[in-house]
């Protein structure tokens, strides 16, 4: 599907979009654009993660899902568009905006040289969390990833797997109430994936956290979850995947990629590297 | 303490969702400063090398340079110093400057390192301001540079320089601005530096070329004796005044000019590391923009 095929099935999508209602978002991305020089990394995005939800955000690699996490964190400064938090513009009062925010980075931004509980402190201190209540919510969210038992290990000392559960349970040790995840599962085994996806949606599903997932893997989406698919700094479509499905006449999720971008998802088993 | 957010919303096993009232709190200022200096320390404790290093640079410099020196060098009665002197007591105010330099690199050097590994952003999504996180973290590496201070101090002493008993305490003012002035130095000079790799020409072509051209191993007038142009040089350096704000506080007097160039470098160091972090108009975004 090429040209004005994509623009219908991005009317179509723009529709089958969660309700725009401020109130009943927790993440709102409104006309975002973002260069790097002459290069435009984001191209008029937007996108609204509602309470409670859980949504994927689809994109190959280089589709500019990093460039939007680093907007919505706030490491880059939206220059147009509006990005809101909670309803928190995340330019004008990025303190609130920030507070209300759980965020995983694709890189590992754990400090190996203390332990995993030293992190989860330190990590509550930024978030102006201290004393028996930090210990309290970082024992808490360690038992919550099972990894209670690790907490006086360096975090040198753990696997791949363990130390992306430790940044999750420190991305909530402040009780934000969007969780944002930057390709989580790149460079872990299939176990690991699998178990950090679904701790992930239980989160979701059981706590009340919105969560923004981005992704280039096709089987880490379920036919219920809400997902944006981002393609070259554009967003092409934003619905159930089963709409999406749908609405591209395709018989499964990466049928219906490939006829969006023209390009084909990459496979399960293939997939290491980063946006 | 409790958090500095406080929020309504529902209860739920894992932690309370909801809207949110949001304010930061002094306190919580507080705990995330003392979060950070924490942190620092913990770095500093575990890597006890980085703190055997900090040390084992100025005690080569004065166990061997100045006993070597001593006997060529000689330096005359002049203000802070009411004696003839030793070299080896000279050379104390220039190594604990040294030492705070040093530390101030070594500290942006974690901050180019932290870039890299992402440890960097972990700080940066803090709901506190950024200009706060970066004082405190400015803050945190100029009381670890303190403390290995007065750990060469105590060496120093025992080694046999002769200190004078008050300027244990009075030296501690000038330790903080300058340990601060120093470290903000290094913080501008991180934003600059892309990768790790680099920072081996920051070292070549700022830390030497700072330190020796200024008054931490030899008097100024001998430097002006022997090549006003470098005497210049000298008087423009910044590295200069901290020594010599140290050098006079540790004789419990008060050099105004080089409290004064101090106060200025550290306010405008300070400002321009803010600045460099900026999300908006910093370097650091203008780098994002040209490497990508």
């Amino acid at each position: 599907m090429h040209g004005a095929g994509r623009s219908e099935l991005r009317a179509e999508a723009v529709r089958l979009a969660p309700p725009s209602n401020e109130d009943e978002l927790a993440l709102s991305v409104e006309g975002v654009s973002h260069s790097y020089g002459q290069r435009r990394a984001l191209d008029d995005v937007s996108l609204a993660v509602p309470r409670g939800g859980f949504t994927a955000l689809l994109g190959l690699n280089g589709a500019g899902k990093t460039t939007l996490f680093s907007l919505i964190t706030r490491l880059f400064d939206t220059r147009r568009g509006r990005i809101s938090v909670q309803g928190f513009d995340v330019s004008r009062k990025p303190s609130a905006a920030l507070a209300e925010l759980g965020v995983v980075f694709q890189a590992r931004t754990l400090d190996l040289d203390i332990t995993v509980r030293d992190n989860l402190l330190y990590h509550a201190a930024l978030h102006g969390m201290g004393g028996r209540r930090a210990r309290t919510r970082a024992a808490a969210v360690l038992q919550e990833v099972g990894l209670a038992e690790r907490a006086r290990d360096k975090a040198r000392q753990l696997s791949g797997g363990q130390m992306r559960r430790v940044e999750i349970a420190r991305a909530l040790i402040h009780e934000p109430s969007v969780l944002v995840l930057d390709e989580p599962t790149v460079g872990l085994d299939v176990a690991s994936k699998a178990a950090i996806v679904e701790q992930v949606r239980n989160l979701s599903r059981t706590n009340g956290v919105a969560v923004l997932w981005a992704t280039h893997l096709l089987d880490e989406i379920e036919p219920d979850d809400h997902v944006v698919v981002l393609h070259l700094g554009k967003v092409l479509a934003a619905a159930q995947m089963s709409e999406i499905v749908a609405s591209t006449g395709a018989a499964d999720l990466r049928s219906a990629f490939r006829a969006l971008t023209g390009t084909a998802a990459p496979a399960a088993e293939a997939e290491e590297g980063g946006a | 303490m409790s958090a500095s957010v406080t929020r309504a919303g529902s209860d739920t096993a894992f932690g309370t969702v909801g809207r949110a009232r949001h304010g930061l709190t002094l306190g919580g200022y507080a705990i995330c400063m003392r979060g950070i200096l924490w942190r620092e320390g913990l770095r500093f404790v575990h890597q006890r090398g980085r703190f055997l290093s900090a040390l084992v640079r100025p005690l080569v410099w004065l166990v061997i340079f100045a006993a070597g020196w001593r006997q060529v060098l000689g330096v005359s009665i002049m203000p802070p110093y009411h004696v003839y002197i030793l070299y080896s007591t000279y050379v104390v105010p220039g190594l604990l400057a040294m030492i705070q330099f040093f530390y101030g690199m070594q500290s942006s050097l974690s901050l180019v390192y932290d870039r890299e590994m992402g440890n960097m952003r972990v700080l940066l999504v803090s709901p506190f301001p950024r200009w706060f996180l970066l004082v405190s973290r400015l803050i945190a590496s100029t009381v670890i540079s303190v403390i290995q201070c007065y750990a060469f101090l105590a060496i120093a002493w025992l080694w046999g320089v002769d200190l004078p008993d008050y300027g244990w305490i009075t030296v501690l003012p000038a330790l903080l601005l300058s340990g601060f002035m120093l470290s903000a130095m290094g913080m501008v000079l991180s934003s600059c530096v892309r990768q790790l790799e680099n920072f081996a020409g920051v070292m070549n072509f700022v830390i030497f070329p700072l330190f020796f051209a200024s008054s931490a191993l030899y008097p100024l007038w001998q430097v002006q004796q022997s090549s006003p142009l470098l005497y210049q040089v000298c008087l423009l350096n910044p590295f200069t005044y901290a020594v010599e704000l140290i050098r006079f506080c540790l004789y419990s007097t008060f050099n105004p000019t080089a409290l004064a160039v101090v106060l200025g470098c550290l306010v405008v160091f300070t400002a321009a590391a803010i600045l460099a972090y900026d999300p908006a108009r910093g370097l650091m975004a203008r780098r994002q923009r040209a490497e990508t």
